[in-house]
């Protein structure tokens, strides 16, 4: 009996030793006539690929590639927006230098408080870069100019008109105009800041071509607005927008596609088309890209997100900048769910007034995970469509790491969560335990689907190790993308605080 | 909101007295879990944290506990030939197995806690979890009748050296529950080594010698007394003729398998009704704790699942083998003596002292099988290897990551 066993694992590795250097013999004669092996599927072995290998196009997409993530996690929170357009709206807009990462903190003003302007009229501008435009969202009066820690510059509030008024452009013939042309043209409508440059996820340089653009075009966040509604008759301003994008790359626009909804962004042209499914952060345009084509090396791709491309495409369109916004309005204490139809860095308060209920309440622009904390006087950032109200949780809970009292989202199965995979939960700010040093691995893994070990990574940083910081694929990461991870953390590490922390090391560097 | 009250009522100060503060912390934060809210990053957390990480395997350990406190005392008549049957003189084995179990636990946790304590107030943060679950397993691998005073050394041992000395929590390199008994095996390897330490309440294994009574038992005697059930009676418990005590691994050392089932039947091995540490007998109840930390994800699979295939595989070679008697015990019997199970469910799982990728994880507790059955099988002195096979991984796990690391980086680094 022993015997056999031992001749049958010996014909076992006798046959695993010929097809691994068969395998080895295909590949470097793939690699002799030119095939890039680590994107075509080439040798005896079948590669085990997890994301491309069992995803199949949906059956309402005419093109594009299909993308299952397996690794991620929804929080499912009640408060959803639903489809309904509020009558909410907000009377006082601001722009937000603090929100574009990249600029000085004291940007050269063009206006000053009681100056008229019109949408789309310059407000401020970065002096190391004066070309790139930051321009107003509404037509109205300069009220005032709010400065936070440093004398830096946070709001540049704008009182809008009753009636709107555009500053008229005229925009360039994407057939005739040349690349340089197109861009400054950008730079100077005010559209520039909206194109986002990884790595670091900070405002896009107008010096450098990108490999490729990006852009996903749904979001997988808690209580994200959905991009049905946000788009809402702006579909043709949203295929002009990639049509003047496509011209600002090398490469290929790439669309991040939600392949559990049907819509009309299934029929846009001059893009090529990605289908995604899976859980939180499949939205991501980080996760995308590393799915797509990966930034390996000096590659430098531009991000974008699906309003900003309306806007680009509304100079098209209409001759003017359109800077509207739909905003989601969220969360269980906000009393009717909905969108607020408005437009660039509404206010908060205005937008949310007589609309709220209780006290004790944090309003976050943006969603639960990588929002900002506002107060009722404070803006929306320019890339956010979201307004979330949940709890504080500024409670003591007995013994509540054992038995909670109430139900809460948790990716862990020592909670039954796992059991009511559709319960939506009433979320609150308790940190549910003190910070810990790293202790349980693979978690991060597990909600994270990219080719990345989050932990590594963040050690890398904290010990200032920037060629492993680079290695291990900092430069692919962003804030949002690691926020996920930052949720599940048993040890309640600040991980986005650090990851920010790495890109601004690794920019220094440059 | 009595407690709550009365907690801050209490609170000592943090600058005069830090380690009463430390400690008052600890006792707090357990009793509720604080009111801190999220502050920059995201704005609601997972409802998961270190504490209820580690009261999950210590909940899994639990059912060890409870059958490891009885088998002391059953092992305990059986040395006597008294109450042979499992269930016979149940009072009497329970008393028995709490008289010997509670020091035990009780020193543990009063000498490691103490010193994370102290550790803790002059880092000036919180107590760290980790104890937790180390302080539950140091009594679970002890043999029942460890001098306490041996004991509280090796604690010590493992946990200044192994673990503050790194960090703390979270920073060591070595398991500290088993960095403690590796410390008194080498420490004082006459006292814990030969058969006489697995059978507890005996000076000597010889025929004739009485059991070693003292006021505990008198009390539990007085007890039994007034309910007028059986007592621990000294003159009748005395070592039987013929009976050695050797646990089935030193059986299989000497004899192969024969000797083994002409001591001990395989249900006896399987069910855990044996000589060995405390908890790491019974296989079923260990089976239980495990699915439990596989059901809530606590434990990794990969290297529940890898180390058996080690184990499997070696064994599997030293049977092709065959040159001594302990190398033809057929591979499925390797399970049922020894250890395996609860270094594997429980050791070898531990997350900070395992590899941490999923790549490394497979090789890991592959390894950890391989080479821990190699140890049993092998060493002379000692049949038994789990604890030296994972120490010893403990220390490369760290290596095996930076490859798995290495591999990843390289993909991206090649471009640059």
């Amino acid at each position: 009996m022993l015997s056999t066993v031992l001749i049958i694992i010996g014909i076992i590795l006798l046959l695993a030793v010929i097809l691994s250097i068969s395998d080895n013999l295909i590949q470097i004669e793939a690699k002799k006539s030119g095939i890039d092996i680590s994107r075509e599927d080439v040798g005896v072995i079948p590669k085990l690929s997890f994301s491309n290998g069992s995803a199949k196009l949906p059956s309402f997409a005419k093109s594009g590639t299909a993308h299952k993530l397996k690794k991620g996690f929804d929080i499912k929170l009640e408060g959803e927006a639903g489809d309904e357009i509020l009558q909410a709206s907000s009377n006082t807009f601001a722009l937000r230098p603090m929100d574009y990462r990249g600029i000085a903190p004291i940007p050269k003003l063009e206006v000053e408080v009681g100056s008229e302007v019109k949408a789309g009229d310059p407000i401020f501008y970065n002096k190391a870069n004066p070309d790139i435009k930051y321009v107003a969202p509404v037509s109205g009066e300069v009220v005032e100019v709010r400065r936070g820690a440093k004398r830096a510059i946070s709001d540049v509030v704008i009182l809008a008109d009753k009636k709107m008024e555009y500053r008229a452009v005229t925009a360039p013939d994407l057939d005739k105009a040349s690349r340089e042309e197109l861009v400054s043209f950008l730079m100077g409508a005010g559209v520039w800041p909206f194109i986002n440059k990884r790595p670091f996820d900070v405002i896009a340089d107008p010096n450098e071509v990108p490999r490729d653009i990006f852009i996903s075009t749904f979001d997988t966040a808690p209580l994200a607005a959905s991009t049905a509604v946000l788009l809402k008759g702006k579909e043709k301003d949203f295929q002009a927008g990639i049509n003047a994008l496509a011209h600002l790359t090398e490469g290929s626009v790439h669309l991040g596609l939600n392949s559990d909804e049907d819509s009309w962004m299934k029929d846009l042209s001059n893009a090529d088309l990605h289908w995604f499914s899976g859980k939180h952060p499949a939205g991501n345009v980080g996760v995308q890209i590393h799915h797509i084509s990966p930034i390996r090396g000096k590659d430098i791709v531009w991000t974008l997100d699906v309003q900003s491309v309306a806007s680009i495409g509304s100079l098209f369109t209409k001759g003017h900048l359109d800077l509207s916004r739909k905003v989601a309005l969220v969360g269980t204490p906000v009393g009717t769910n909905g969108y607020a139809d408005t437009y660039l860095g509404a206010n908060i308060g205005e937008l949310l007034k007589d609309n709220v209920e209780g006290d004790n309440l944090r309003l976050i622009a943006g969603n639960v995970l990588t929002g900002r904390k506002v107060g009722g006087e404070d803006f929306l950032s320019f890339n956010t469509a979201q307004v979330t109200a949940v709890q504080e949780g500024n409670y003591n809970e007995f013994l509540g790491w054992l038995i909670p009292i109430a139900p809460r989202p948790s990716a862990s199965n020592t909670y039954p969560n796992f059991l009511f995979r559709d319960h939506k939960f009433e979320a609150d700010t308790n940190t549910h335990g003190e910070q810990r040093a790293f202790v349980l691995s693979g978690q991060y893994e597990n909600v994270l689907p990219m080719d990345i070990y989050p932990q590594h990574l963040m050690k890398a940083i904290l010990a200032n190790d920037y060629e492993r910081m680079e290695g291990l694929g900092i430069n692919e990461l962003s804030e949002e993308d690691i926020a996920i991870c930052e949720f599940v953390c048993t040890s309640k590490q600040p991980l986005q605080k650090i990851l920010r922390q790495g890109l601004d090391m690794m920019r220094e560097q440059l | 909101m009595g407690l709550l009250n009365f907690f801050k009522k209490i609170e000592p100060d943090k600058k005069k007295s830090p380690v009463l503060h430390t400690l008052y912390d600890a006792a707090f934060t357990f009793a509720y879990s604080p009111a801190t809210v999220t502050e920059g990053g995201v704005h609601v957390k997972d409802g998961m944290d270190l504490k209820r990480l580690m009261i999950h395997v210590v909940l899994a350990l639990q059912l060890c506990f409870l059958f490891g406190t009885y088998n002391i005392g059953h092992q305990h008549f059986a040395a006597a030939g008294q109450y042979l049957g499992f269930l016979e003189g149940f009072h009497l084995k329970l008393s028995h197995g709490l008289i010997q179990l509670i020091p035990i636990v009780l020193v543990t946790m009063v000498v490691g806690l103490g010193i994370e304590i102290i550790f803790a107030a002059r880092k000036g943060h919180a107590v760290e979890e980790g104890f937790i679950v180390s302080g539950m397993l140091i009594p679970l691998i002890m043999p029942p009748d460890v001098p306490l005073w041996m004991l509280a050394v090796s604690i010590v041992f493992a946990v200044i050296i192994g673990k503050e000395a790194f960090g703390g929590t979270g920073m060591n390199i070595w398991n500290v529950a088993l960095l403690s008994r590796v410390f008194i095996f080498f420490a004082y390897p006459t006292t814990i080594s030969g058969d006489q330490v697995w059978v507890s309440g005996y000076d000597s294994l010889s025929a004739g010698v009485a059991a070693n009574y003292g006021w505990a038992h008198d009390l539990f005697n007085g007890l039994f007394g007034l309910m007028n059930v059986d007592t621990f009676d000294a003159t009748k418990t005395m070592v039987a003729d013929g009976y050695s005590g050797a646990t089935p691994l030193a059986l299989a050392y000497s004899g192969g398998w024969e000797a083994v089932t002409a001591s001990f039947t395989e249900g006896q091995m399987w069910w855990g009704t044996i000589p060995g540490s405390i908890g790491e007998t019974s296989k079923p109840f260990i089976i239980i704790g495990a699915i439990m930390l596989l059901l809530t994800k606590v434990a990794s699979w990969r290297i529940m699942l890898s180390a058996t295939l080690g184990a499997i595989v070696m064994s599997l070679i030293l049977n092709a083998w065959g040159a001594t008697p302990f190398m033809t015990v057929p591979w499925y019997y390797q399970f049922y003596m020894g250890s395996f199970f609860f270094a594997i469910a429980f050791m070898a799982t531990d997350p900070v002292t395992a590899s941490a990728t999923n790549t490394g994880k497979w090789i890991y507790g592959f390894l950890i099988g391989f080479i821990g059955m190699i140890v049993r099988v092998l060493n002379p002195a000692y049949p038994e290897g789990w604890m030296l096979a994972i120490l010893f991984l403990n220390t490369f796990s760290a290596l095996i990551d930076h490859y798995v690391l290495e591999g990843n980086m390289k993909k991206r680094l090649q471009g640059a």
